[in-house]
């Protein structure tokens, strides 16, 4: 039980390299991506979590009273922002290959064949 | 951990899990906001305020936007 | 490889791979007794060094700043190749142009117009409260810049394409972009030309608990808010450009 949100973390990030091998739809890949993004997320926040702490936001509260660690949450949160540009120049280039292609099915352009 | 924390990771799966099961691109939009608001919930439980407030404002406003316009250039199936 | 060859090798890989991620996951500490000696020692003083209460944002902007650099200019890359990618229709490399062209979208119900009207300056102002608080309480620059960026969006949904391209011209939206990138890059520059460390808060702490806390940490603040408006405001009108010229319509 105490190893659930690590679990839960690992478990995103299969699940969404799973949606990502098996999409059928260049959207619903950069959506996966962005679960396999989130999964990174839950595991720093759980790493600096601890009991009965609080926010690390002094506003009213004393100083050294317990509370969680910022660092991870620095991270996490610029991360966030950031991840929806790229998953925005993921949809860019989507838009892109559909006007020449005239498909988002990554099974059917030429130019994805391995 | 509280039955708080655990209800709220449990619900975090499952949506994860649901984005990637379906393929429709407009109802995987729905539930990729739906599972922005269960990590804004984890995130709360886990004593983050800041990283909420982000991943509320992201999932809630420019997801949607760049998502649905994408799927809406893409299906009108426009010529040059 | 074909699509089943492709899912096989998936399934053996993502089988080692959960494996390995299951067993180097019990070796953490248990969830809930964290460690780390840094967080801890942040906690204690980053809020009487700094003068600010919120010790997240006091560590993206000042103990991590270096970081936020790094972050700062992901952003600009990607929207950069964003609009690469989206300006190479025709239409749309002047900008009146494509109002010309854009269809006439105006909303007519007077009840969203109204709901809109009310909306953007209430959704504005709480933009602008979040990313000015952000060293006090929960916020900042990021979480701030995108709710700025979506109170305009507002003004389209409420009012129509046309109002909204009024309103956020593309030269405007890529000159804030650029200069709230470079505002950062140069407000850490200073202090390394006046020979103290890049990045060094030069302004002193300020009183905690009000807006002067921080020092350089508050102009770092704003420019990130002002990239980060900027940056989203590019990417929601060059999708919204792609969808709303006419050439790109759907046939009805």
């Amino acid at each position: 039980m105490s190893y659930l949100p690590y679990i839960v973390a690992a478990w995103l990030f299969v699940v969404g390299l799973y949606g990502i091998v098996t999409s059928r739809n260049l959207i619903h890949l950069a959506v996966c991506l962005t679960v396999t993004q989130s999964s990174t997320y839950v595991l720093l926040l759980a790493i600096g979590y601890k009991h009965r702490a609080t926010a690390p936001i002094f506003y009213g509260v004393p100083v050294g009273s317990r509370a969680v660690d910022p660092v991870v949450q620095a991270l996490t949160l610029t991360d966030v922002v950031v991840s929806v540009t790229v998953v925005a120049l993921i949809l860019a280039l989507t838009v892109d290959i559909h006007r020449d292609a005239k498909t988002v099915d990554p099974d059917e352009i030429e130019a994805f064949r391995g | 951990m509280i039955p708080l924390q655990l209800a709220a990771l449990l619900m975090v799966g499952l949506a994860g899990t649901t984005v990637v099961l379906m393929r429709d691109p407009l109802r995987m939009t729905i539930l990729n906001a739906v599972y922005a608001l269960t990590l804004t919930i984890l995130f709360l439980v886990f004593q983050a305020p800041d990283v909420a407030l982000s991943m509320l404002v992201v999932g809630g406003i420019a997801y949607p936007i760049v998502l649905l316009a994408a799927i809406a250039r893409v299906r009108s199936g426009g010529d040059e | 490889m074909n699509r089943r060859a492709r899912i096989a090798v998936f399934a053996v890989a993502a089988a080692g791979l959960a494996a390995l991620l299951v067993a180097s996951v019990v070796d953490l500490p248990a969830f809930g007794h964290y460690q780390g000696a840094y967080g801890n020692q942040l906690n204690r003083e980053a809020v009487a060094e700094r003068h600010t209460t919120n010790v997240v944002t006091a560590t993206v902007f000042d103990y991590r700043g270096f970081d936020t650099l790094g972050e700062e200019f992901i952003l600009f890359a990607a929207v950069v190749g964003v609009t690469l990618l989206l300006r190479r229709h025709k239409d749309s490399e002047d900008h009146q142009e494509v109002l010309r062209k854009a269809d006439d979208d105006r909303v007519r119900s007077d009840a969203i117009r109204i709901v809109g009207l009310l909306a953007m300056p209430a959704l504005f102002l709480l933009g602008l409260w979040l990313v000015a608080f952000g060293l006090v309480t929960p916020g900042g620059g990021f979480q701030g810049g995108v709710l700025l960026a979506g109170s305009l969006f507002v003004v389209f949904l409420a009012a129509g394409f046309r109002p909204y391209a009024h309103l956020t011209p593309a030269h405007w939206a890529d000159s804030a972009e650029g200069s709230g990138a470079a505002a950062f890059t140069l407000l850490g520059l200073g202090p390394l030309l006046a020979g103290a460390a890049y990045l060094h808060n030069f302004l002193g702490s300020g009183v905690r608990g009000t807006l002067e806390s921080g020092g350089s940490m508050t102009l770092l603040n704003w420019a990130t808010a002002v990239e980060v408006t900027a940056a989203m405001v590019l990417l929601f009108s060059e999708f919204l450009e792609s969808y709303v010229l006419p050439s790109v319509r759907p046939l009805q």
